[in-house]
């Protein structure tokens, strides 16, 4: 059997430094996407390091009016949380539209933004997958790639981010907290925390391997209408095939993310601009770039018309 | 018990415990964890080693060495099974690929070994550990591409082809026609217990605990595999966790855990991992559909044309999704034709009502096309083609069609008259919504079926049959059929079901499980009436067993007195005489669906169903009712989700989990009505039943896909109604 050494963290520097130190280690909180992984051996670790008992599950405001999540808070409560659903209601949607009820009483807000991606041949270890085994090919290319991105994708991957949460912090301008084994702390726009596939798909965020996140703080609140569409094959319990993060103030103004259509939470600030003249002005700048397969262009149409519906009740 | 003239009056016509709305007898069991299952035998086996099971990493070719070193030597790993050193094994009568592959391979995760080790985590990490270089052959993964070269195939009933009166003059000649093609997925059971066996040997004889449908092909198919004689083999399968067609077969695991079992001298289990499920095991086959139709201006169908294409592996069976269209509706020409051709993808096999449920899916979408032509109401067009006799063989009348009745029934309940013909004109919000309808079809199979009866000394009633239960609720209405029979409450019946040592029934498929393992009962019964009769000195054919006790003129006689000390048992079947050749029984319904279309996502959502039976005697109408909205439950997974993707390149189901295949959830399905039609058959069996189980999803993705089309006005024919299809033409967001 292949053995996996396990240690129970008591700080959030010792987790950090026990990452360090042991090769190929891996924090597990929830538990919900890595050992699913671990149990098809996609995710191989040699060590696990429990941060589950750490003090990272309060909700608490920041000195700026904004709100400071811990990496642990779940998924569930999070969603409750009331400052959370009066303040930053595309994020409770994002969370309540995601998995189910089950998952999300495990799933914490670090495991959800690092959670690995649903495309099915990574899941096939009989497949070839860069993300998987580097330089050994993508399966996905040429084959079936209807749930795929249709922008910021390489040859070598054209794999999607699949969480929720993580679109709708996108809009929000959330930035994730992380601290490294000498205790230094480091505040990640969520912007720069996920990068492109490029020629190292394998690499999904600009996280370090000893680096714990610790929490994700969101900025004072914004106001406007904040509303999350998920589209999906069926009502509930699947993944996004589009979905559409949006908080639109009176004016028109606002920020608007997409999910489901890269290997990221797809957002671009000049887009943004645009809104005040509806989806398809937005959309073709969002966009703009894609170069999707034949069997997920409709994620473009589907994208444009998803924001003119959401745009429509924003205005309501 | 030959059953070969109309049933007349009998016992179960009391109607005092058949056809009440009982709930489960295995229920409590069930719904408390102690119903126990294949994978879960620790009473029987208690310390059992694991196999897991490794596929096959390609579709086509061979193996040209597979390296066992490293997983034989890891940890607490006792044998390694190929099929290099299982020994000679044969291939079981119902299997077309290998159970067990090697060196050539048939199709992608085709099981090629078996590693069996001390725990569940050890057997699999050294399954990992088989090393196995492949010679990838070129295979053929496209049904589209062959569809054309395909030969002639015999259906599931009848023949390949079929041709009445001048179909292609009549069709040429009719002033409204519809020719129009129709294609189907390949289609999954992913049901929820997944295919499962615990194996012991004791010397030369073999036990396997499993999760199997037909019993008895199981045992005949794995003694034939092994080569052993078929009484050395003992199958036993009380609980089943679902099956839908997909257990029918002996398969990979019991083999696997029957050769582990012998490879490490102890009891083995295996359970096929979700993953491997969708590509080592059977699935619904595609089809291909072409549908045409000519009619009178007045609506009369003239001509009535249906092709099939499917593909298997070499030796496999066809789709037969044409063979509905040769019964359903009137019409003096008629031309039917099934078509295979060979592919190199996981072997196709029966899914819930094989043939029907692919075959109505294509053909209610052209009777609504038609009836859309033709300026009629799809309700009105189909009643007007309703037919008393099999059209083909039109000196053959329906033992009993209630056809115009269900839609007549449905129609008023649904509220059809509502229905706006013209598509894409109701809105509801942000909601464009639609009705459809559709028919169901679906034949009543007779198969003979035995059964063991005892009466004991407590007045308690044992009824053994190796029927199985697949959720369905055949403990409850074969408890029912004893109870009825034998004049007790249900609480003195037991029914043990599910092991080969019992007398042969049906088993659970084909929709013919209820009606025939029950008459199998009836006929079991009968003989211990007549058993109990004798010891009483009464005369049988003027007894009444009622009530506890056994009545004749003014005598009576507690029941329980006729076993005393000494157990009486009975044991008889039913078989079937020809009155299924001179008259057709088939079980028919009418499905309606209203669905809302989102206008700017073109999401899908089904907002009210309901079905109406015309099915024979209704044994139990909560059992039934339970069978007919899961049906349609299926049959909403069939319109708008369920399709193994097919890689064309390497020919395998890429989304080979219940992640990436996508059935129904429960915010998918709304609130379902159920109308049976209060109806007995006395062709069918003693009885009158018929078959329920699968014509609750015959009919129901065509009823879905027409309610879309009466939603936006637009027409789809490629299963699954994704939102993507219906997108490029859905109106600009208003
Ligand atoms: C059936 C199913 C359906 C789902 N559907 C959806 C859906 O619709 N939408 C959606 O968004 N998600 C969905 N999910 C995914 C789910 O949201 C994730 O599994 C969950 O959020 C992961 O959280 P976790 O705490 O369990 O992470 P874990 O599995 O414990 O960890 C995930 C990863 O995060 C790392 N990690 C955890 N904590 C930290 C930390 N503090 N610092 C650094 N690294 C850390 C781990 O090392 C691991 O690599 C689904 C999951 C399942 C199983
Ligand atoms: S798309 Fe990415 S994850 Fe999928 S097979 Fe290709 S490399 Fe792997």
């Amino acid at each position: 059997m292949k053995s996996v050494s396990y240690e129970r963290a008591n700080s959030p520097a010792e987790a950090a430094a026990a990452a360090a130190r042991t090769p190929r280690a891996k924090f597990i909180a929830g538990g919900t996407n890595l050992l699913d992984l671990m149990k098809l051996e996609i995710e191989t670790p040699s060590h696990l390091i429990d941060v589950n008992r750490l003090d990272l599950a309060k909700i608490e405001p920041t000195s700026d009016g904004g709100l400071r999540i811990g990496a642990l808070v779940r998924n569930t409560d999070l969603a409750a949380d009331p400052r959370v659903r009066r303040d930053y209601g595309v994020l409770a949607r994002a969370l309540l539209a995601g998995a189910s009820g089950q998952l999300r009483n495990k799933a914490t807000t670090a495991g959800n933004l690092l959670q690995r991606t649903r495309c099915p041949y990574f899941y096939d270890t009989d497949q070839p997958c860069n993300k998987r085994r580097p330089g050994a090919g993508c399966a996905a290319i040429g084959g079936f790639s209807r749930q795929h991105a249709v922008i910021g994708a390489s040859d070598a991957c054209i794999a999607t981010h699949p969480s929720d949460m993580a679109v709708a912090m996108r809009a929000l301008d959330a930035t994730v907290e992380t601290i490294r084994p000498d205790g230094a702390t480091r505040n990640v726009p969520i912007a720069e925390f996920y990068r492109l596939p490029g020629e190292t798909p394998e690499i999904e965020t600009t996280l370090a391997p000893d680096e714990l996140i610790t929490a994700v703080t969101l900025p004072k609140p914004v106001g406007g209408k904040q509303i999350y569409r998920k589209v999906r094959d069926r009502a509930s319990y699947a993944f996004a095939l589009v979905s559409v993060a949006a908080i639109v103030q009176r004016d028109g103004s606002g920020s608007v993310a997409l999910g489901g259509v890269a290997h990221k939470p797809w957002r671009l600030e000049a887009a943004d601009a645009e809104l005040p003249r509806g989806a398809r002005a937005t959309t073709a700048l969002l966009l703009g770039d894609a170069k999707p397969t034949r069997e997920n262009a409709f994620k473009l149409t589907l994208a444009e018309r998803t924001l003119g519906a959401v745009l429509a009740a924003a205005k309501g | 018990m030959k059953f070969d003239s109309p049933a007349t009056t009998n016992a179960i016509d009391q109607l005092k415990v058949i056809g009440q709305p009982v709930s489960r007898i295995d229920g409590p069991r069930k719904t408390t964890g102690t119903a126990p299952y294949a994978f879960e035998r620790h009473d029987a086996v208690p310390d059992p080693a694991y196999g897991y099971v490794v596929g096959s990493a390609i579709s086509k070719g061979r193996i040209d060495a597979i390296d066992l070193t490293a997983a034989k030597t890891a940890p607490g790993v006792l044998a390694v099974v190929t099929a290099d050193n299982a020994g000679k094994l044969a291939k079981g009568s119902r299997n077309f690929a290998a159970l067990l592959g090697g060196p050539d391979i048939e199709h992608y995760h085709q099981a090629i070994a078996v590693v069996v080790a001390e725990t569940f985590e050890q057997a699999r990490a050294a399954a990992q550990l088989v090393k196995v270089d492949y010679s990838r052959a070129e295979g053929v993964f496209e049904l589209a591409a062959v569809a054309d070269a395909g030969n002639p195939a015999e259906g599931n009933s009848g023949p390949a082809d079929t041709q009445v009166g001048d179909f292609s003059g009549a069709f040429a000649a009719a002033p409204v026609k519809l020719d129009a093609t129709y294609t189907t997925p390949d289609e999954a059971h992913a049901m929820m217990e997944p295919h499962a066996s615990t194996a012991a040997w004791n010397g030369e004889t073999l036990t396997v605990w499993t999760s199997n449908q037909m019993i008895d092909w199981g045992a005949t198919d794995l003694a034939e595999t092994l080569g052993i004689a078929r009484e050395k083999v003992r199958l036993i399968s009380p609980f089943i966790g679902g099956g839908f067609g997909g257990k029918l077969f002996l398969r990979a695991d019991a083999l696997l855990a029957a050769l582990g079992a012998r490879a490490a001298g102890r009891p083995v289990k295996v359970a096929l991992h979700r993953p491997l499920m969708f590509n080592n095991t059977t699935h619904r086959p595609a089809t291909i559909q072409r549908i045409r139709l000519g009619a009178t201006k007045d609506g009369k169908i003239t001509a009535i044309g249906h092709e099939c294409w499917s593909g298997n592996l070499p030796g496999g069976k066809p789709e037969a999704a044409v063979e509905q269209t040769r019964l359903l509706y009137a019409g003096a020409n008629r031309m039917t034709n099934i078509r295979l051709s060979a592919l190199d993808l996981p072997e196709g096999n029966a899914m819930r009502a094989p043939g029907e449920a692919s075959g109505m899916m294509a053909l209610e979408i052209a009777i609504d096309e038609m009836a859309e032509k033709l300026g009629l109401d799809p309700v009105e067009f189909r009643i007007l083609n309703d037919t008393q006799v099999d059209p083909e063989k039109p000196q053959r009348p329906f033992s009993l069609r209630r056809f115009t009745e269900c839609f007549e029934t449905g129609a008023a309940r649904f509220g059809w008259s509502k229905r706006n013909a013209q598509p894409g004109k109701v809105r509801d919000g942000n909601w464009l919504v639609g009705l459809g309808t559709a028919a169901a079809f679906r034949n009543n199979l007779l198969t003979k079926s035995a059964a063991r009866v005892r009466l004991d000394g407590r007045g308690v009633v044992t009824v053994e049959t190796d029927m199985t239960d697949i959720g369905t609720g055949s403990y409850t209405i074969i408890a029912q059929t004893a109870a009825e029979m034998m004049g007790v409450p249900l609480e003195k019946v037991v029914v043990h079901l599910g092991d080969s040592t019992f007398p042969v029934s049906a088993g659970s498929g084909g929709q013919w499980g209820g009606n025939n393992s029950t008459a199998g009962v009836y006929a079991a019964c009968m003989k211990l009436r007549e058993a109990v009769a004798q010891r009483l000195g009464f005369n049988s054919a003027e007894a009444d067993f009622i009530d506890g006790q056994v009545r004749s003129g003014t005598r009576s006689v507690p029941l329980v007195q006729a076993a005393g000390d000494i157990e009486l048992v009975a044991e008889d079947g039913i078989e079937y005489g020809d009155l299924g050749k001179m008259v057709q029984q088939s079980t028919f319904g009418a499905h309606f669906v209203e669905v809302g279309v989102d206008t700017a996502t073109a999401e899908i959502r089904v907002r009210r169903m309901l079905a109406v039976c015309s099915a024979g005697r209704i044994l139990n109408p909560k059992t039934a009712r339970s069978q007919v909205i899961g049906a349609m439950t299926m049959g909403v997974g069939a319109a708008l989700m369920e399709e193994l993707v097919v890689d064309k390149r390497h020919g395998f189901f890429v989304n080979h989990d219940l992640a990436g295949y996508e059935v129904p959830v429960h915010a998918d399905i709304p609130h379902q009505d159920v109308i049976f039609l209060d109806e007995t058959d006395p062709m069918s069996s003693p009885m009158k039943a018929k078959g329920i189980a699968e014509l609750g999803i015959c009919g129901v993705a065509a009823a879905v896909a027409n309610a879309i089309y009466n939603a936006t006005g637009v027409r789809v024919r490629d299963y699954p109604i994704t939102l993507d299809k219906l997108l490029p033409r859905l109106p600009e967001v208003g």
